[in-house]
């Protein structure tokens, strides 16, 4: 175990924990945006699928707190990889040349990576732990989520955020592979490209949902 | 006088190497890790010397002044290196090889050295591939080979332009290995600057520290030089910043033969100089030749652009005086006439540059094709000069590239001076007074890999494996005299920077002692660099100090012994009353201009011993040739 | 052979020792278009040598691109704005007349910095020496034409060894991250038949040691590759990711 636990720990290691995580992340992601696409069809579909999901509760339990833990070593792993690279590079350049030999996407990995852990919290507490501990008798979901973007602060919030999960996205499918060894010059460029597409599909399709119930609240008070 | 005993053993030529390999005496396995060595310089020579006695169990100490020992000027070799496998089935053998090597030398080689290069070339591949050298291949998975220099055979192995850097990280990983491996000691940064001698044998020498300006004293059993060539004492030349005879000279001052200094190639296609503050030359493939046109105005002094100069005035001088081999004359032919015709004023636009024009190829096989062959060179001219080759014809003058001369080795490689061998180019022994194209990398292996792992345990069998105590009398004098020399240096507090003075060595030594020599020429030259060493040393201006990271000090000590080196080459030019190989003298040549050899009076190697500043002892080892018949070579 | 004259403002970073306080040193330098950036360093310095001043400290050797001695960060890049060219390669026609061109050392907490523009790079052949090679002793070879290799192959091989060590990835990097001259050197011994007996061994010898030379790891960023004068691709470091991680889950170390 000694080699698993050192191997886990070294710079390609930790990167490999990255790329691991990060695909699984993704793929927790598609699932997820496939049910909030059920919002567009209506209330009733969409909490019929909602019903659906809280009848195999203990289940879904034991998925979120395989998530948690995705998230967290994510997270965290990002975070000492970041920490231990600011250490190996202290010293800045006067002139900064990055913009020429790099994309914002791969440079901003760990600011757009922190927005979003931040905004996973504001996430749970007003959608999940509202839907989990806070819904009063009748309450559906619907309406909760409803509710909440029909605040035009908390529409345009979730929108921004989505499109920083467009720009993590965009760099991160990709890089997944490369960490991961998968490098083919014959495949590359279509790995590359589905991860630009995933970062465009995530980025529209959860980021239409807030202006969707905003633009739904504005026609209800017109 | 010095006693020469080449020590060549007896026997015929084919079985020499190999019946004196058995009759030479081994050391015992446990003894080798007793015996320390020192090797000075990482290149080819240096590197693969170290790997492989580290290999064999000998402690290694391995001295550059670079930061990694990979950085070595072998690396920028391009064009390939040469083995006798006859892999193409074109009729090429060891003895061709050998044969074709001692002729391009003009017979002022040793035949038995030259034999055993070519034998053991073939081991090099095999070496080579084993390491993992990526060369050439076929679509067969074979390795590939090309003609180079002339050579009517395909013998050259290659990796792209790249060869020598592929060789030398090739003998840098073994080093690598044995440094991992604690066989092998490496010490950057490190110029040796003194041979201690004890009892009449090499057994240390004096470095210092370049970052922080120590001296240190290093002991061995025995001493290895592999410090390169000395084409910088012409300041301008194809050779690294850094590449110095330094390592070399102070050996020579301590007593070991300098043979041969004059013979130096002069590479004919180089970028020309573009300004007064060029730093070195930059050298293209003279597979250039095969399609290019090499011309200049017939008038002095035209300054009309290129295509503003009708056919008619043009001069294609190569193809006027050669028609049989036109553009295509050997280098040290190519590189004279260029000089010529610029010494006529005839140069582009009055410069130092001749037009290399690939006008005519264009029409005949296209651009394209053109392109193809030669893109990569074409580029690097346009990078360089920021001119468009494919619109202007190319300007080309010669430059230094190799030093054929060097210390003087018996076939042991063994300097007169017991304990210290010379490798590589540092030593003069193998490419008589011209060196054929990539035979370079080729000798710096062979004495590396093959020759100096026997050679050196022959010798330790007469040595004890003790150490030597740094504290005797002979270190401390190294240290004092060395230390005196650069306080000496720092002391004169003049005001001219240290490359003007180099630089006006260069002028001198290119004019006088480079692709063409007379009497009048080169007595002139030692008249001029007598004055430049004493201006040096009156008016030198060093900034900084000793006891720290000091380029200017580092290039200081340089010139200083180019200095005398330079007066060498003259006095040794001089002395060669003939022509041959890279040595031309104006008195020496046939009616039709070519050079001129006097086998009867000048079949020797010239192995200079060195007196004091300024002066020195002629000794002559008398070259021997059993087996080939020598023929004077022509180009008409 | 051009006849204008560029007058240039260079800001150089100047630092005595490696723990003295470093600053940007101004000077105004009016030079031919056709000279190379390190040919206007030697002319600054001759003009300081002249005055008695310190002269900048820098290093170069082959000044053909080759070596990988030569290596500034000119004005945010490695090696200077164009591609594909080592520091030494760099002609001054590529700058206008007037501009600033800032020349800092490359900088890495692995690269200490020696004296103004000198680094100290022996990290890199501290790697190395953990397991970039093929264990075997001279004289041991076979024929070189017993073990045929694939063109392709070797051209493979020959693109990742084309490495010439100068540290410019490094220096790039946000991260300071060696992986890409690692991985070349991975990759050729890997590509290539001959490196196959101790192909995991190595990878794993050679990160190890990577890791303790203080570099930081690859987040992606690929501006190594963008950077490099040699232009080695980033696929090499896939194949190094891709080997330590066979090698992790195959071998008992």
């Amino acid at each position: 175990m000694s080699s698993i636990s050192n191997w886990l720990t070294s710079s390609i290691g930790k990167k490999f924990i990255m790329a691991l995580t990060g695909l699984l992340l993704i793929l927790f992601l598609v699932v997820h945006l496939i049910n909030n696409l059920f919002l567009f069809i209506g209330p009733d579909l969409f909490n019929e699928n909602v019903a659906r999901l809280d009848a195999i509760k203990p289940l879904i339990r034991v998925v979120e707190v395989i998530l948690a833990i995705l998230f967290i070593y994510h997270a965290y792993n990002a975070l000492t990889l970041w920490w231990n690279n600011k250490k190996a590079n202290p010293d800045k350049y006067a002139v900064n040349g990055s913009k020429e030999n790099s994309t914002l996407y791969s440079r901003w990995m760990v600011i757009t990576g922190t927005i979003i852990l931040i905004f996973l919290f504001v996430h749970l507490s007003t959608l999940w732990a509202t839907y989990n501990f806070g819904m009063e008798g009748s309450e559906e979901f619907y309406d909760v989520i409803r509710n909440l973007f029909s605040n035009p602060l908390w529409a345009l919030f979730y929108f921004v955020i989505m499109i920083l999960l467009g720009f993590h996205m965009n760099h991160a499918f990709q890089s997944a592979f490369q960490t991961m060894g998968w490098n083919h010059k014959k495949y590359f460029p279509l790995v590359q490209k589905t991860g630009t597409a995933i970062a465009v599909i995530f980025t529209i399709g959860f980021g239409s949902i807030p202006i969707y119930f905003f633009l739904l609240s504005l026609g209800g008070k017109g | 006088m010095i006693k020469l005993e080449s020590k060549v053993p007896e026997g015929n030529l084919a079985e020499k190497w190999t019946n004196h390999k058995f009759s030479m005496k081994l050391v015992n396995p446990s003894n080798k890790r007793k015996f320390e060595i020192i090797i000075v310089g990482s290149g080819l020579a240096g590197a693969s010397a170290a790997a492989t006695l580290g290999e064999l169990g000998y402690k290694v100490k391995v001295f550059t002044y670079h930061d990694s020992s990979r950085r070595a000027h072998s690396i920028a070799a391009q064009g390939g290196i040469n083995a006798a496998k006859n892999y193409q089935n074109d009729g090429d053998s060891v003895h061709r090889l050998f044969y074709d090597t001692i002729k391009g030398g003009d017979f002022r080689g040793r035949e038995a050295n030259t034999w055993r290069l070519a034998e053991v070339s073939n081991n090099i591949i095999d070496q080579c591939v084993a390491q993992g050298v990526p060369f050439a291949r076929e679509y067969g998975g074979t390795l590939a080979n090309r003609s180079f220099g002339g050579a009517q055979v395909s013998r050259t192995f290659y990796a792209r332009g790249e060869t020598g850097q592929q060789l030398l990280l090739g003998a840098y990983s073994s080093l690598n290995r044995q440094v991992k491996l604690g066989n092998v000691t490496l010490f950057p940064r490190r110029e040796m600057l003194d041979l201690v001698v004890v009892d009449g044998q090499a057994k240390g020498i004096i470095t210092r520290n370049l970052l922080s300006g120590e001296m240190e004293r290093h002991m061995g059993q025995a001493v290895i030089l592999a410090s390169g060539g000395y084409s910088n004492v012409f300041f301008l030349s194809t050779n690294a910043m850094n590449s110095n005879s330094t390592a070399a000279w102070r050996a020579h001052k301590r007593g070991a033969a300098f043979a041969n200094p004059c013979y130096t190639q002069i590479h004919p296609t180089c970028l020309p100089a573009h300004g007064d503050y060029q730093s070195k030359l930059v050298l293209m493939s003279e597979s250039l030749r095969n399609d290019g046109r090499i011309w200049v105005s017939k008038k002095a002094g035209d300054m009309r652009a290129a295509k503003d100069i009708p056919e008619e005035e043009r001069d294609y001088y190569l193809e006027r005086k050669y028609p049989a081999f036109g553009n295509l004359v050997p280098r040290d032919v190519a590189s004279r006439n260029a000089k010529y015709v610029c010494d006529e004023g005839r140069g582009v636009k009055g410069t130092r540059a001749v037009y290399l024009d690939f006008a005519d190829a264009f029409k005949r096989v296209g651009k394209n094709a053109i392109q193809e062959k030669y893109g990569n060179l074409f580029d690097m001219y346009q990078n360089i000069t920021g001119k468009n080759p494919y619109e202007v014809p190319m300007r080309i003058y010669p430059a230094p590239h190799y030093t054929m001369g060097g210390l003087w080795v018996d076939y042991h490689l063994m300097s007169n001076i017991p304990g210290l061998f010379v490798l590589g180019e540092a030593n003069f022994s193998d490419h008589g007074a011209n060196r054929l194209g990539a035979s370079a990398l080729m000798q710096g292996l062979a004495d590396g890999y093959f020759i100096i792992p026997y050679t050196l345990g022959n010798y330790l069998t007469t040595e004890k494996p003790e150490k030597v105590d740094t504290d005797r009398s002979e270190f401390k004098e190294a240290e004092e005299n060395v230390k005196e020399s650069v306080n000496k240096i720092l002391a004169v507090n003049g005001n001219e920077p240290v490359d003007e003075i180099h630089k006006r060595l260069g002028h001198v030594l290119i004019d006088k002692v480079g692709m063409s020599r007379s009497a009048k020429g080169l007595n002139e030259a030692i008249e001029t660099i007598r004055g430049l060493r004493d201006e040096f040393w009156s008016n030198v201006k060093i900034t900084g100090k000793a006891d720290e990271l000091n380029q200017n000090l580092e290039r200081a000590g340089r010139v200083a012994d180019f200095l005398e080196l330079g007066e060498l080459m003259a006095v040794d030019a001089l002395n060669r009353n003939e022509s041959c190989g890279g040595h031309f003298r104006e008195e020496y040549q046939t009616e039709e201009g070519e050079a001129l050899r006097d086998d009867e009076n000048y079949s020797y190697v010239a192995a200079w011993e060195y007196k004091k500043a300024g002066e020195w002892e002629l000794n002559k080892e008398p070259l021997q040739f059993e087996y080939v018949k020598l023929s004077t070579r022509s180009y008409k | 052979m051009s006849e204008q004259t560029l007058n240039l403002t260079l800001k150089i970073w100047r630092q005595e020792t490696p723990s003295a306080k470093g600053y940007f040193e101004e000077f105004k330098v009016a030079i031919s278009p056709d000279a190379s950036i390190l040919e206007v360093l030697d002319i600054l310095n001759n003009d300081l040598e002249k005055e008695g001043k310190r002269p900048v400290a820098f290093e170069s050797d082959c000044r053909e691109g080759i070596c990988g001695t030569c290596g500034i960060v000119i004005n945010g890049h490695p090696h200077g704005p164009i591609p594909k060219q080592a520091t030494c390669q760099l002609h001054m026609r590529n700058f206008q007349d007037g501009e600033t061109i800032y020349l800092e050392p490359f900088r890495a907490k692995a690269f200490p910095i020696i004296k103004d523009l000198i680094i100290d790079r022996s990290a890199f052949d501290k790697i190395q020496q953990a397991g970039a090679f093929i264990s075997f002793n001279a004289g041991s070879a076979p024929d070189a034409n017993e073990i045929p290799i694939p063109k392709e192959v070797a051209s493979l091989a020959l693109d990742a060894a084309e490495c010439i060590g100068c540290g410019a990835c490094v220096a790039t990097c946000k991260n300071s991250s060696a992986m890409l001259f690692v991985g070349a050197k991975v990759s050729q011994f890997a590509l290539l038949p001959q490196g196959q007996p101790e192909r995991y061994q190595r990878v794993q010898e050679m990160v190890a040691v990577m890791d303790e030379a203080g570099f930081g790891s690859c987040t992606n960023t690929y501006a190594c590759e963008a950077e490099c004068p040699k232009g080695i691709s980033v696929t090499n470091i896939a194949r190094m990711n891709r080997d330590y991680l066979v090698s992790k889950m195959t071998t008992k170390s």
